[in-house]
């Protein structure tokens, strides 16, 4: 070929230098866990479903959540959100508000009358379920979902457990939880009520091949208090489960609740809605030591309930109360000193823990109680094959979400044994830690705080205390997420690469590494916002 | 106060581009339409600040300029690794001359195209520090005075990389290079010498000057944009850390030329008419000691002890700059300068 003049090589393209060569480490996406889903005892996958919340698919979002948590609706107003305290994002300004959008998503579930789906054929499986609190009505959503017949039995007259019988209604409206039971009992679930189990052998050979047992725990720990014969001392469960019913209790004037826990606050709450003037928490060590959340404490607080720390009840009689105070020893425990004082009160409410009535249990081969509850493997399973069991029942922390993810846990593992086949969990990947973010990239945003009524109508009323978040700020507080360890789609790798070596593909999350030009310097993952790029050795 | 408007999704405006953004939102370098000027298989080191600066920059122009746009290209690391005779990584009509000319050459392109009345073509002049700064000077300030119509963009990375990294009239104070050795008394490069290339730009008043860094890509490509629209000699600096002349890790180029802003030691603003019109302020102002460290450049600052005077010396530098310019967001919290004291 005739070329100019000094000129002896064709002009090519660099496209022919295959700087891929050079490399000794490459770039790879990867998906970590998010410190959220790490902490929340139901499983869900909240990155994910925040991840269609931002972009408005609200329904593909609820969709995603009720995968593992049919109770939206019920979780965003009573879960004490342990994905909030781990999020990462509180490093930066605050914590993305989780609850608040998983409320929103629910209550617009409700609003717009969403269904739930079975997703396989009928398995011709039938499975009793004891119990229709959190756990049992999760097991049978997921159990249903996987084609097997459910029949739940619950010992009450309505569905709900613990979430209506212990939940006052200012925090959980009775509305919202029928509508979010009503849902799963779609799905072709048999509920059987006022019908307790009183042999779980004999129940399960009426044709089940499996079952699951989530009876909760509604017995109130009772402390031994001198009492006279008119004091007037009643358990924490029993009076808020009085309030489903048609009488409310009567318990004067001047409450006294004796505990620190949750139920504490619920109780001293209820009691100041239902005209009492003076509703007084009575609890042996300090409010550092509490068991009950500090926010729950704190709405307390707000409503006028008082608290009296470092204090026993020494004997109770009719209208007045004997109190000894306490001191905390070098190891934290209370110690009694002798002083005693007086505290006027038309009644004690004891609020000191529940205890399970495991009489259903009598004579059940391999099953084993230890401290009041029912020992379960990792796959729920109790000593005896084909009995799993969860919730309050079994050795764990005692809240809705716990038992959510219990029944969930144990369906899987019921649907699996009910198979022949073992439930093989998928290998959990890294924590997303804050150092893996580059939070440069974020805007600054701080969380949209859900409006409290005020205190003076929160104290006479039993409407619901916290308000939820609108489609706007819902859409905004979902936009906060930092979307911790998995890619969210915002081009940094492709724009940052000095080798044009990111490519956008239609697979996996869009894009993909040009390895033959990749020269593995590492700035994708160094710039990537949510630390979804790692790098690892090539293998030469 | 009033809360500042939170305008975009999650990442704010600082993410490259973002799936729930309309495309116009986005930045360029999101588009998989994007020019690509430089394209794959070039030679320039593990991440290499300079290639990406020159993407950044002149796929910003090519948009401007609708695709008509001539590239003139001083020798340096940018001509040497794009272009190893008979390859070449452009991907735009690009020409090279020599270390120091390349400002006359874009001047004699423009002044051709005048003469061809091909007004719809622009002309952009390019090269990294050593041949404006120092070689080209003299050329770039001709183009400058006589108003000639091209951008001249100068890629910073504060030396000569191409031929072994010695000092130019743009390296800081107190950096290593191979003629500014850290030994003696005053270690490294000295105080007091080198040049501001912006400053000495808007001296000639001319209607267009800016810096940039490559951290701050949507702020590069507005401000190519801004210089595309106006006619007459422009100028662009662009900040682009060097891996290899400042030993630090390849995957840190875009972080620290964050630091570089976000310390005060390299300032970002526009200028019009020799008038600084905008800056871009600090987001999160940190110690010079962050953007330091991780640069073997400055190792001797630090090992075998402190040099804690001429970290205090730069510091002193940068925080001029930060009152020079109001780098501060809040021009309340900026100390009152006294003025005179020196």
């Amino acid at each position: 070929m005739e070329k100019p003049f000094a000129i002896t090589l064709d002009v090519g393209s660099s496209l022919a230098n295959k700087t891929g060569s050079w490399r000794d480490e490459r770039p790879l996406y990867v998906h970590r866990l998010p410190p959220c889903n790490h902490a929340c005892p139901a499983g869900e996958n909240i990155q994910q479903w925040l991840y269609h919340a931002e972009s408005g698919e609200y329904e593909s979002a609820w969709r995603e959540l009720v995968k593992d948590n049919p109770l939206p609706a019920v979780m965003g107003r009573v879960c004490y959100h342990p994905c909030e305290t781990s999020c990462n994002r509180a490093q930066l300004d605050e914590s993305v508000g989780i609850h608040g959008v998983e409320r929103f998503l629910g209550d617009e579930a409700i609003r717009r009358g969403w269904r739930l789906t079975v997703d396989r054929e009928p398995t011709g499986k039938r499975v009793l379920v004891v119990g229709a609190g959190p756990s049992g009505l999760s097991a049978a959503y997921q159990l249903a979902r996987r084609g097997h017949a459910v029949t739940i039995r619950e010992a009450g007259p309505m569905a709900g457990g613990m979430m209506r019988f212990g939940i006052p209604r200012y925090r959980l409206p009775r509305d919202v939880l029928d509508a979010e039971v009503q849902r799963i009992l779609d799905l072709g679930v048999t509920l059987e009520l006022n019908a307790k189990v009183t042999n779980i052998l004999e129940a399960m050979s009426d044709g089940f091949d499996a079952a699951f047992l989530a009876v909760g725990a509604h017995i109130g720990k009772r402390a031994y208090i001198p009492a006279g014969e008119a004091a007037h001392i009643l358990d924490a469960v029993t009076m808020l489960r009085s309030m489903e019913g048609e009488e409310r209790p009567l318990l004067g004037r001047r409450v006294v609740v004796y505990g620190g826990g949750n139920t504490a606050m619920d109780a001293a709450r209820t009691a100041k809605r239902l005209g009492a003037e003076e509703a007084i928490v009575v609890y042996r060590r300090t409010r550092d030591r509490m068991p009950a959340h500090d926010f729950e404490v704190e709405e307390a607080l707000e409503e006028g309930v008082m608290m009296k720390w470092l204090s026993t009840i020494k004997q109770a009689e009719e209208g007045r109360l004997v109190l000894e105070k306490m001191e905390l020893d070098a190891t934290g425990f209370p110690q009694p000193t002798g002083e005693t004082e007086e505290l006027e009160a038309d009644s004690v409410v004891l609020a000191l823990g529940q205890e399970a009535d495991l009489s259903l249990l009598h004579g059940v081969p391999g099953l084993e109680i230890e401290d009041g509850v029912v020992k379960v493997d990792e796959t729920m399973m109790t000593g005896h094959p084909g009995i799993f069991a969860g919730g309050d029942m079994v050795p764990a922390e005692r809240t809705v979400t716990v038992g959510v993810g219990h029944g969930k846990q144990a369906a899987r593992n019921i649907d699996t044994w009910l198979r022949g086949v073992t439930f093989e969990h998928a290998p959990q990947p890294e924590l997303a830690s804050f150092e893996m973010l580059n939070v440069w990239y974020y805007a600054d945003a701080p969380k949209t705080v859900a409006p409290h009524l005020d205190a003076v109508r929160r104290q006479s009323s039993f409407d619901e205390v916290t308000l939820g978040l609108d489609a706007g700020n819902a859409l905004f507080e979902a936009r906060r997420c930092l979307s911790c360890g998995n890619c969210f789609g915002c081009d940094n790798c492709y724009g940052v690469c000095p080798d044009n070596a990111v490519m956008k593909v239609d697979r996996d999350d869009g894009y993909a590494f040009d390895l033959d030009y990749c020269k593995g310097c590492g700035i994708c993952v160094e710039e990537c916002p949510c630390g979804a790029i790692e790098m690892i050795p090539e293998t030469i | 106060m009033k809360a500042p408007p939170i305008r975009f999704y999650q990442t704010g405006s600082f993410a490259v581009g973002n799936r729930l953004l309309d495309p116009e939102q986005r930045s360029l370098q999101s588009d998989e339409q994007r020019t690509n000027s430089i394209t794959c298989g070039h030679r320039a080191c593990q991440g290499c600040g300079e290639a990406l600066g020159a993407r950044y920059a002149l796929d910003a122009a090519m948009r401007a300029t609708n695709g008509r746009m001539i590239a003139a290209n001083a020798t340096g690391c940018l001509e040497v690794f794009s272009t190893p005779y008979p390859e070449t990584s452009w991907r735009i009509p690009w020409i090279h001359s020599l270390f120091g000319n390349a400002p006359a050459v874009s001047t004699g392109i423009a002044a051709a195209l005048r003469a061809k009345g091909r007004e719809d073509v622009r002309v952009v002049g390019q090269g990294g520090d050593g041949g404006t700064v120092d070689i080209g000077f003299a050329c770039l300030s001709g183009m400058f005075e006589r108003g000639d119509d091209v951008l001249y963009i100068c890629y910073d990375n504060e030396a000569y990389m191409n031929t072994g990294v010695q000092r130019s009239g743009a390296t800081p104070p107190a950096a290593r290079t191979a003629t500014t050795q850290a030994v003696g008394p005053e270690p490294g490069n000295v105080f007091g010498q080198g040049k501001s290339a912006p400053l000495i730009a808007m001296a000639h008043e001319i209607p267009y000057v800016a810096t940039a860094t490559v951290a701050e890509l949507r702020d590069l490509e507005a401000k190519v944009q801004a210089a595309m629209e106006i006619r007459g000699a422009r100028y662009l600096h662009v900040f682009v850390p060097c891996p290899l002349g400042w030993g630090s890790a390849s995957k840190d180029t875009i972080r620290i030329a964050r630091l570089a802003k976000e310390t005060g030691i390299f300032p970002v603003f526009e200028a019009r008419d020799g008038e600084v019109s905008s800056v871009s302020k600090i987001r999160r102002q940190l110690p010079v000691e962050d953007y330091l460290r991780p640069q073997k450049r400055f190792a001797h600052l630090f090992e075998p002890e402190p040099r804690t005077e001429v970290i205090a010396r730069i510091q002193a530098r940068a925080d001029r700059n930060i009152r020079r310019f109001g780098l501060l967001p809040d021009p309340e919290d900026v100390p009152a300068y006294s003025g005179g004291a020196t």
